[in-house]
């Protein structure tokens, strides 16, 4: 594989081969020395053209762990303000010496334009529009088979804005990749036009949904996006599809939350909710470190 | 003539040529090597028993039973994977095979690498670096069933289990059943 | 102008097919029959194996100036449709400044006199084509501009739209529109449906263009009012017209060239040379438009042809301006789904009709009838090299392409333009 930008470019052995080598980075980061020279004397760029602290933050550590140069291009201080184009951007990073570029961008399907653009480069998907954020839902995958041992045969609810969602997209195809049952509960609005294709149903009762998930993967309102118009009222959707503290009485004992931050607590998720032992928050957030160093690993070791 | 999968550096089959050491043969030369690194240490105080990952680590498990049944001393035994610190990444698929287990602070310790085989010394070079990442040992000793030569770094082992001339394109594979000298097909 | 004689085709117009030599002079046909002799210093074109038509006409060209001359100028967009086998096109008034006053129709005019094919514009419906008030059709209509359209945008307001309809029946004019409803279109760039939720660009229904389709066909009752659909592309809008068309109403409809070929599933490689307004649908809406052909729901296919500078479209899918260039490869998609006599009614004599240039267009290959003609190999395969089209810009869905049937020699008002599938000038 050239580049990751896509769950569909790794199919179910490359998402497989990804969580095992994250594996041996999750052991590396309980060293003493958190640090490991194998990329030595290379480069990794990210060129976040949306901000993103957490992201940008995990892609550096992983490479920096790696023991490569990291450059890091933040759009709002660049030449992209200036007018010039992406493509002219890439370009001129390249011709620096990247070995790869994290790219992430408002708008759907910029990596893989920028993967038509580059020359040796690979590119790794940090995020783009609606569409993926591949390295999201790997690292959701490490952190529940890290709990519950095995993916296949789980029963995942993804609840909330899964139409303006690139992490529900990214988790619908490697959750069902790996043998997970996926149900979508979100108001009607928040559902994509249309779900033609996806491996996954549709319930529009989330209490009636809980008791049967394995797994709970809840997503943040889009605000930003324009995603508060799609409801009457925060209120009225924190009623209907929170998980609030009657809700989370619901869940299995054995079940778990995950969410891609930044979580609003409140909102999509009550503040004790967050704080139960079941939510695995904080580990995903240690996880996305040794799952973003497998991917840069196998992506410029040759492997994948 | 046996054949068996070897995942790691080469995709294909290995096809035993020779036979060079049986079973029983590793298993004295094994025995052998146990003592002399009680003896030349002075005793089991401190030393740490670390098999590579994958061939290395039957080996140093039995080592350490060897010592046990032996010298009555549990020695510490911990496993390496070298991936991430060899220096041929992106020339070929590197891939982490096999867990890291370091069993304790190897500050102060004595360190015994164990490997099946020595021939470049670029594993064992890897491993040293790996080492220094779990603390700064007293020494790092090393011990290998088989020296087949061809060294392009300047690394020696302490204990040997026997020195075997090959070719350069031959392949030396150790198991329970003994070493032998074949080809990868 | 030397003398013409094209020998050894088959001329086809809607009269019928017959073998024919073709003599023109003075930018007339002169003589049609077995075996013409050529007079001295006469051009003599090879048209064996060929079939002799009347000249193509576009109702929608997008040739860019005033305005954007980097993307287009009336003299590489008309050398494109010379290529293309058209001897006239309909310039949009969705210029920079717009086509809304004689003015700015007569500079277009003025620019289009020494182009390659007849270059006819289309006026604005309204002032800036902002959709607040009428821009002067009867002024326009003066000049000889005949078709009004907002196009790139439809009118939104429905009682302006009313007004405008009632004004172009006295005026005899035709109004165009580019049925898309802003409200419900807003943000999309692309189909709305399974490919757009899988990529997740945000989606355009088919509601967007039915909605408008549905009021204009209402709108057109009620008005009596020559009324013309652009680019029509959903299986609801090819519906609404066929039964407006059994009721009566005075409504005409044109499809374009890509969306009887292309998909929504294009978009797929996030490429923004496959975004287009209306945008690229589903197999089932190309079935439809393509049926629609075949009875008579769709009058004509008019390319929509929409040059953009190759770092226009080097940007994200969704900040991408719409649009495809289509004159060089019209002809050849349209015979990819259709007959050949099919594929001429709808690219020539019925849009000559619409666009009000059925006098010198698109009639019947026969003495004394004006010589805007082409002459296509209809067997020849060739492949779509971006690099080698006469548009100024690169933007063809087509690139790699093998396509079948193309245009060996075009003439327009007598003067043989495209020779051997060369531009003359």
């Amino acid at each position: 594989m050239t580049h990751l930008l896509s769950i569909t470019d790794l199919g179910a052995d490359g998402i497989d081969e990804v969580l095992r080598v994250a594996e041996a980075f999750a052991e590396v980061e309980r060293r003493p020395v958190r640090k490991v020279p194998t990329l030595r004397g290379r480069t990794v760029a990210t060129l976040f053209f949306e901000e993103s602290t957490r992201t940008r933050l995990s892609f550096e550590t992983a490479a920096k762990r790696l023991s490569a140069d990291v450059l890091s291009f933040s759009a709002a201080a660049s030449s992209v303000k200036k007018g010039e184009s992406i493509r002219d951007t890439v370009e001129t990073i390249e011709a620096m010496g990247m070995d790869a570029l994290v790219v992430r961008h408002a708008s759907a399907g910029v990596p893989m334009q920028v993967s038509r653009w580059v020359k040796e480069c690979k590119v790794v998907n940090g995020g783009d529009g609606w569409h993926e954020h591949p390295t999201q839902a790997l690292l959701d995958c490490f952190t529940v088979r890290q709990v519950r041992g095995e993916i296949d045969g789980l029963r995942v609810l993804i609840v909330g804005d899964i139409r303006h969602s690139r992490v529900a997209r990214s988790q619908v195809l490697a959750y069902s990749a790996l043998g997970a049952s996926v149900t979508l509960a979100a108001p009607g609005s928040l559902l994509p036009p249309s779900i033609e294709g996806w491996p996954v149903s549709v319930v529009h009762d989330l209490d009636e949904a809980l008791p049967d998930a394995d797994v709970v993967s809840l997503l943040r309102l889009q605000a930003e996006r324009g995603s508060g118009e799609f409801v009457p009222t925060l209120r009225e959707y924190t009623a209907d599809w929170g998980l609030t503290t009657r809700r989370a009485a619901l869940l299995r004992p054995d079940a778990v939350l995950t969410h891609p931050g930044p979580m609003i607590r409140g909102v999509e998720i009550a503040g004790d909710v967050a704080d139960l032992p079941q939510a695995l928050v904080t580990r995903q957030v240690t996880n996305g470190v040794a799952v973003r160093m497998a991917v840069l690993f196998l992506l410029l070791g040759g492997a994948l | 003539m046996a054949k068996r999968e070897r995942s790691h550096t080469r995709p294909g089959v290995f096809v035993a040529r020779s036979r060079v050491l049986s079973g029983a043969d590793v298993n004295r030369a094994l025995v052998r090597m146990a003592h002399e690194v009680a003896e030349r240490n002075g005793g089991l105080t401190d030393v740490v028993l670390i098999g590579l990952q994958t061939g290395g680590v039957p080996l140093a498990r039995r080592m350490a039973a060897v010592l046990a049944g032996a010298e009555g001393t549990e020695v510490p035994v911990g496993t390496l994977d070298v991936a991430f610190y060899r220096d041929d990444i992106g020339l070929r698929p590197v891939l982490p095979e096999a867990a890291t287990e370091v069993p304790c602070d190897l500050s102060g310790k004595v360190v015994v690498i164990v490997d099946d085989v020595l021939f470049t010394g670029r594993t064992v070079r890897a491993a040293l670096n790996a080492l220094g990442d779990f603390g700064r040992a007293r020494a790092v000793q090393l011990a290998v069933m088989v020296d087949r030569g061809h060294r392009e770094l300047p690394i020696r082992p302490d204990y040997v289990g026997k020195n075997l001339p090959t070719r350069r394109d031959e392949m030396v594979d150790v198991s329970d059943q003994g070493v032998a000298i074949g080809t990868i097909e | 102008m030397s003398a013409i004689v094209i020998r050894g085709g088959e001329v086809v117009d809607r009269g019928g097919r017959r073998r024919a030599d073709v003599a023109v002079d003075d930018g007339i046909v002169k003589a049609v029959g077995p075996d013409l002799a050529a007079p001295g210093g006469a051009q003599v074109l090879d048209g064996a194996g060929c079939v002799v038509a009347p000249g193509l006409v576009d109702l929608h060209a997008h040739l860019r100036q005033p305005g954007k001359e980097e993307a287009e100028t009336i003299e590489t967009g008309s050398r494109a449709a010379a290529l293309g086998g058209y001897s006239a096109v309909v310039a949009m008034p969705n210029t920079d400044p717009p086509i809304d006053s004689a003015g700015a129709a007569r500079e277009v005019l003025a620019l289009g006199r020494d182009a390659l094919v007849e270059v006819a514009v289309a006026g604005a419906i309204t002032v800036g084509r902002r959709g607040e008030r009428l821009a002067p059709m009867a002024e326009l209509a003066a000049l000889g501009v005949r078709l009004f359209t907002d196009d790139g945008t439809g009118v939104q307001d429905g009682a302006l739209m009313r007004r405008a309809l009632d004004y172009a029946r006295g005026l005899g004019v035709v109004l165009a529109q580019h049925c898309e409803d802003e409200d419900l279109a807003r943000g999309g760039a692309m189909h709305e449906g399974a490919w757009s939720s899988r990529l997740g660009i945000p989606g355009v229904t088919s509601v967007a263009e039915e909605a408008m389709v549905a009021r204009d066909i209402a709108l057109a009752r009620l008005t009596g009012a020559r009324l013309h659909f652009l680019h029509l592309s959903t299986v609801g809008s090819v519906d609404l017209v066929r039964r407006a068309k059994a009721e009566g109403v005075a409504v005409t409809a044109e499809a374009a060239p890509h969306h009887l070929v292309l998909t929504d599933a294009a978009c797929a490689s996030y490429d923004p040379t496959f975004k287009v307004n209306p945008p690229l649908r589903t197999d089932a809406d190309v079935a439809a438009l393509r049926a629609g052909l075949v009875d008579g729901t769709i009058d004509a296919v008019a390319t929509d042809h929409a040059p953009h500078a190759p770092e226009a479209k080097d940007v994200p899918f969704d900040e991408a301006p719409p649009g495809m260039l289509g004159l060089e490869t019209a002809l050849a998609v349209v015979l990819s789904v259709t007959d050949l006599t099919r594929a001429l009614a709808l690219l020539s004599w019925q849009p000559a009709t619409i666009a009000g240039l059925a006098a010198r267009h698109g009639g019947p290959v026969a003495e004394g009838a004006a010589a805007n003609l082409c002459v296509i190999d209809p067997a020849v395969t060739w492949m779509v090299d971006p690099a080698g089209l006469a548009s100024r810009s690169r933007n063809t869905p087509y690139a790699g392409w093998k396509l079948t049937g193309r245009v060996r020699h075009t003439i327009v008002r007598g003067e043989a333009v495209v020779i051997d599938g060369e531009a003359r000038r």
